[in-house]
């Protein structure tokens, strides 16, 4: 640890404090703080960006950490605040398992995925290699988070977060992927927030809630 | 043993007696300003203990004599653990009997003997304050060892003076898994000290108090020992927090001068510290008893993260 320079340390942070808020979305109750809590993620996404390309001079994740701060820190909060306002659903997020449970599930996922990145993380050569393990495990919470919700808006912010994880991973452990492929993506997130949010209206136009068990039902009511 | 190492031993002892009350009348004095109240005098809690010495005691009819014997090994088991924590110099010939994990076994044995006593009268506040204070208490336990153990894998030892020592000669650097871990650590202490999230000091309202639900029975010389021992508690906890998370300036080996600089250094981190309390006191609400579990596995989590963290980025 301590041989490293300082921005690979200031990269093992964030990769923690993102490990940490990826924990917290999982334990969260409220919509509105969930946002928030996303918007966080974006931000310490945007940091580590910003560093890893100030660390390792890699001009065009100047330009991905740019895309982050505005896609992931306003634009997609904003979205999603204006879909709560409109829907006009504040409730508590209902779970499917209690809190401190699905805390000590995520757990045995950190563990699983550290396990699972460390043979990974040996072959690779970057300074940063380390926190594979961490991005990994970031999508495997909210991987979980989508499973243990029954909403739908948190599911679409687990969605989010969960492709907050993968960024992290292609920025941490390999510099970044190609400009064209960002910025693909970047328009994938955009487009599918637009599609859900429409979604969103269709589900409860149909069914009256946002609840999505009403969607396992394969045949109409009788 | 060196006739040195018995003197510093003894000296830390003393302060930890000493300080111990003057900490909890400087936390409250604290909350008192940040709430806007008229605070209490400084000294209060020297006062209140010398004013419980000098009564008479009164003891239920049907104590059995592990009512009465209570407060000694509670007020013992905190004396313990204030000779193991080093707050001032590191080097504690009783420090070597007794490990992290064995410190941890004080409390715990201090906290079963308070619970026992609790229940041992019959009254129904005293049953309930030790059922809660059990609850909060096997939920604390295991986020505090594994705080502990974060800190035994940096330094490769479970015995704090050495934790201490390693601590504070690492290189300079950024150590997400002692933030995780100091996180933790705080959110342990206020539930293991009774303060607000979980547990309220300041009230004797039935529904929500838990410590002093259990001392209710008690009067005099009991009661005294028992507040002095609650004062060494949260003495107790603080200086493990500092030696942890704050270790710059506490003397290493048996030097007088380093003791001597160590003293005040104390005092004021005891000082920041305790007005820290004071302010997470303040600006947080006491939450339902059934919240408790998810307060402290909070704790747990972080604490666990803290360690796997350290595996995987620092090792």
């Amino acid at each position: 640890m301590a041989g490293l320079p300082l921005y690979a340390q200031l990269i093992n942070l964030l990769a923690a404090i993102l490990l940490l808020l990826a924990f917290a979305m999982l334990a969260q109750r409220r919509v509105l703080s969930l946002i928030d809590l996303f918007a966080a993620q974006g931000v310490a996404l945007t940091a580590s960006t910003a560093i890893v390309a100030w660390g390792t001079g890699q001009t065009h994740l100047w330009f991905s950490a740019a895309l982050t701060l505005v896609l992931k820190v306003f634009v997609l909060p904003w979205i999603l605040y204006r879909l709560i306002r409109r829907l006009d659903v504040r409730w508590d997020v209902e779970g499917m398992v209690n809190i401190p449970t699905t805390m000590l599930i995520g757990i045995v996922l950190v563990v699983f995925s550290f396990n699972l990145a460390y043979p990974i993380s040996q072959l690779a050569s970057t300074v940063t290699r380390s926190t594979l393990g961490i991005a990994i495990a970031c999508v495997m919470l909210s991987f979980l988070m989508m499973i243990t919700r029954r909403k739908a808006i948190p599911q679409v912010i687990g969605f989010l977060s969960m492709e907050n994880g993968l960024f992290f991973a292609a920025t941490s452990a390999t510099y970044g992927m190609p400009m064209v492929v960002e910025l693909g993506i970047a328009l994938d997130v955009l487009v599918g927030m637009v599609i859900l949010g429409v979604f969103f209206f269709q589900i409860r136009e149909q069914f009256d809630s946002l609840d999505l068990k009403h969607l396992e039902k394969l045949k109409e009511p009788e | 043993m060196t006739a040195s190492g018995f003197l510093s031993q003894l000296l830390q002892l003393a302060v930890a007696l000493a300080l111990a009350p003057l900490l909890v009348g400087w936390v409250n004095q604290c909350r008192a300003w940040l709430q806007n109240r008229g605070a209490p005098p400084l000294l209060l809690p020297y006062r209140t203990i010398h004013k419980l010495f000098s009564k008479d005691a009164v003891v239920a009819h049907g104590a059995s004599p592990l009512f009465r014997l209570t407060p000694y090994v509670v007020f013992g088991a905190m004396c313990c653990a204030a000779a193991i924590v080093p707050s001032l110099a590191t080097d504690l010939p009783f420090a070597r009997a007794a490990d992290a994990i064995a410190l941890v076994g004080l409390f715990a044995l201090a906290r079963m003997f308070i619970a026992l006593a609790a229940m041992d009268v019959g009254t129904a506040f005293g049953s309930l304050g030790a059922r809660r204070e059990m609850f909060v208490g096997f939920l604390a336990e295991p986020a505090l060892l594994m705080v502990l153990f974060t800190a035994s894998l940096i330094s490769g030892s479970t015995s704090l003076p050495t934790i201490v020592e390693t601590l504070a000669h690492r290189e300079l650097g950024i150590y997400p898994s002692l933030a995780f871990a100091g996180v933790a650590f705080t959110m342990v202490s206020l539930a293991e000290n009774a303060r607000i999230p979980v547990d309220n000091p300041a009230t004797h309202l039935e529904l929500t108090m838990i410590h002093e639900a259990m001392v209710l029975e008690y009067s005099a010389r009991h009661l005294a020992l028992l507040e002095w021992a609650a004062a060494l508690k949260l003495f107790n906890y603080s200086c493990i927090g500092l030696a942890l998370f704050l270790p710059a300036g506490i003397a290493e080996g048996s030097d007088w001068l380093g003791m001597a600089a160590a003293a005040p250094l104390l005092v004021a981190k005891l000082a920041a510290g305790g007005f820290a309390l004071a302010l997470i006191e303040t600006l947080s609400a006491k939450l339902r008893i059934f919240r408790a579990p998810e307060f402290l596995g909070t704790a747990f989590m972080l604490a666990v993260l803290a360690m796997l963290v350290h595996l995987l980025l620092e090792s």
